[in-house]
């Protein structure tokens, strides 16, 4: 599989080239530095990114809690992440960083909150 | 009339306001005082949910809420006082009030020490584009749209195409997506990215949404509700090209085309508007025409970054409070800072010299990209600053830092050059 990733770690935007399969990586060309290299190796084989959304939130004088994955999911589990965000409710108060979803679609990431409320 | 005092008086309780209470706190004013409309602080920021802020001023990536959350918290426990749901009518630039309506006492008046002005930008709307076509519902700026689904619980649409390639409205058009909405295109009448690359990828490609480079909407049709958008490519005057217009069948159009700093206070107090900026001219003290008003944030410019308005906003914020109690540096000439070669404008527009050792950052933005060239600043007919920078953005704002002393002749001139 040959992939181009135009690459985001700084606002050069350079366009990186990977051909491989899964996890391996044949051939990698088109970045400038060694950030943009471990980016277009980890977006190669296992694109991440930082989920963030809104729950439901009841006791509050606001319908809705900001929220954010702790850390970076899988890109391919982002709509059934936010399926579960969609189907849950937070119950105020709620502080800046308490965990709203325990480790979402079983990723290992944890859901939380992205505001006291 | 409800009367009360105050050393600060700041509107806005935005990031701007927040990080100029702190500030002034921190500098010993005793009573700071935010008036905000809303009826939360936080401003804009409580609806950017998205992860990008904070990155050179914290070192971290946070979302909205959070980064305005670390100045509230800080700003409670400093004892900044807020008056929320209050609107100010008026600033008097000489007697130093301000008058404000609000619901838990009216008609209110306050006497500062000193004021700062924080009231951040507005979107520009359908009307200030002029796109012809009916007026049926479900035309929404990107923000007030952001502000209904991110706060309010509210998706206006379900089907959507959007005007303008800032981060705005890739940010919207993500956001959208994961809520199940559908969005058709975001169209970018410039034949480049408006916002930052890192959205595009984010935001459109990873949803497969099109980005039309070189189009605008054309006409609106619809009665009561939007129906769709006539979309054409424009030439290189940015005229539509007729034969290439084509229907995109939809609910709602986003509209995500600029900002405009909010200084109908600042023009009734009679402070001097810059015609490039839309904002107030200031100093390096962020101290506006008149003599202890303040302003910082959007409201002076539009920023690119939260965290340069923080730091703008706490030297405002500073000096507000120095003002207050007297202790301003003192005034012994000002020198404007005069655009050289491609800049097209400069913050602070003016330098007190007051005779003491300082140093002086000057912000400032490109007419044009370029790449390898060096940010320079000259006095007198002689070079005082010299920066190589690899590549310059007119989305991305430059900086560079002088010393006072250096600043002899009767400007500073900031240009580009290869």
């Amino acid at each position: 599989m040959e992939k181009e990733i135009i690459c985001t770690v700084c606002p050069m935007g350079c366009h990186i080239f990977v051909e491989g399969e899964g996890d391996r990586i044949d051939r990698i060309e088109g970045f400038t530095c060694k950030r943009g290299e471990e980016y277009g190796r980890a977006e190669f084989s296992h694109p991440v990114r930082i989920l963030t959304s809104t729950v439901k939130i009841t006791g509050a004088d606001q319908p809705l809690l900001p929220v954010r994955s702790e850390g970076p999911v899988p890109k391919e589990l982002i709509p059934s992440c936010m399926e579960e965000i969609r189907n849950t409710v937070a119950k105020a108060p709620v502080g800046v960083h308490d965990v709203i979803i325990e480790n979402i679609c079983g990723c290992g990431v944890n859901i939380i909150a992205s505001d006291t409320v | 009339m409800y009367e009360t005092k105050c050393d600060v008086a700041i509107i806005g309780g935005g990031p701007a306001g927040l990080s100029a209470a702190v500030a002034a706190k921190k500098e010993g004013a005793e009573k700071v005082l935010i008036i905000e409309r809303d009826v939360k602080l936080g401003g804009i920021l409580q609806q950017c949910i998205h992860p990008g802020f904070g990155l050179t001023y914290f070192n971290k990536e946070l979302t909205g809420p959070e980064y305005a959350g670390a100045f509230k918290e800080e700003a409670k426990k400093l004892s900044v006082d807020a008056l929320l749901d209050a609107m100010v009518l008026s600033v008097d630039g000489e007697e130093k009030t301000v008058t404000c309506v609000c619901s838990e006492y009216g008609v209110t008046k306050i006497h500062a020490g000193s004021i700062v002005l924080a009231m951040g930008c507005r979107e520009r709307t359908r009307a200030q584009i002029q796109i012809p076509g009916t007026r049926p519902a479900g035309v929404y700026t990107a923000g007030a749209a952001q502000r209904l689904i991110n706060r309010q619980n509210i998706v206006v649409g379900k089907d959507i195409v959007i005007l303008g390639s800032g981060d705005i409205g890739m940010i919207m058009a993500r956001r959208m997506t994961l809520e199940g909405c559908k969005v058709h295109a975001v169209v970018e009448i410039m034949d480049y990215l408006a916002g930052l690359t890192r959205n595009k990828v984010q935001c459109l490609d990873d949803f497969g949404i099109p980005l039309k480079l070189s189009h605008t909407v054309t006409r609106i049709k619809g009665n009561e509700r939007v129906e769709g958008v006539y979309i054409a490519e424009v030439d290189e005057n940015k005229k539509p090209i007729p034969e290439t217009e084509e229907f995109i069948p939809c609910d709602t159009l986003l509209l995500s085309v600029g900002l405009i700093p909010e200084n109908e206070i600042t023009r009734g107090a009679e402070i001097e508007i810059s015609p490039v900026t839309n904002g107030p001219t200031v100093n390096q003290y962020m101290e506006t025409s008149k003599e202890g008003i303040f302003a910082c944030g959007n409201v002076v410019h539009v920023n690119d970054l939260v965290d340069n308005v923080t730091v703008e906003s706490e030297k405002a914020g500073k000096y507000a409070a120095k003002y207050a109690k007297g202790e301003m540096p003192s005034r012994n000439r000002t020198v404007p800072s005069v655009c050289g070669n491609n800049v097209r404008y400069i913050c602070p527009q003016t330098i007190n010299i007051s005779g003491e050792d300082e140093k002086i950052s000057l912000y400032f933005r490109v007419m044009a990209p370029d790449t390898g060239v060096f940010l320079t600043a000259s006095s007198a007919g002689k070079e005082i600053y010299r920066k190589k920078e690899l590549r310059v953005n007119p989305g991305e704002m430059c900086h560079v830092v002088i010393n006072a002393a250096d600043i002899t002749g009767d400007d500073v001139t900031i240009s580009v050059v290869k």
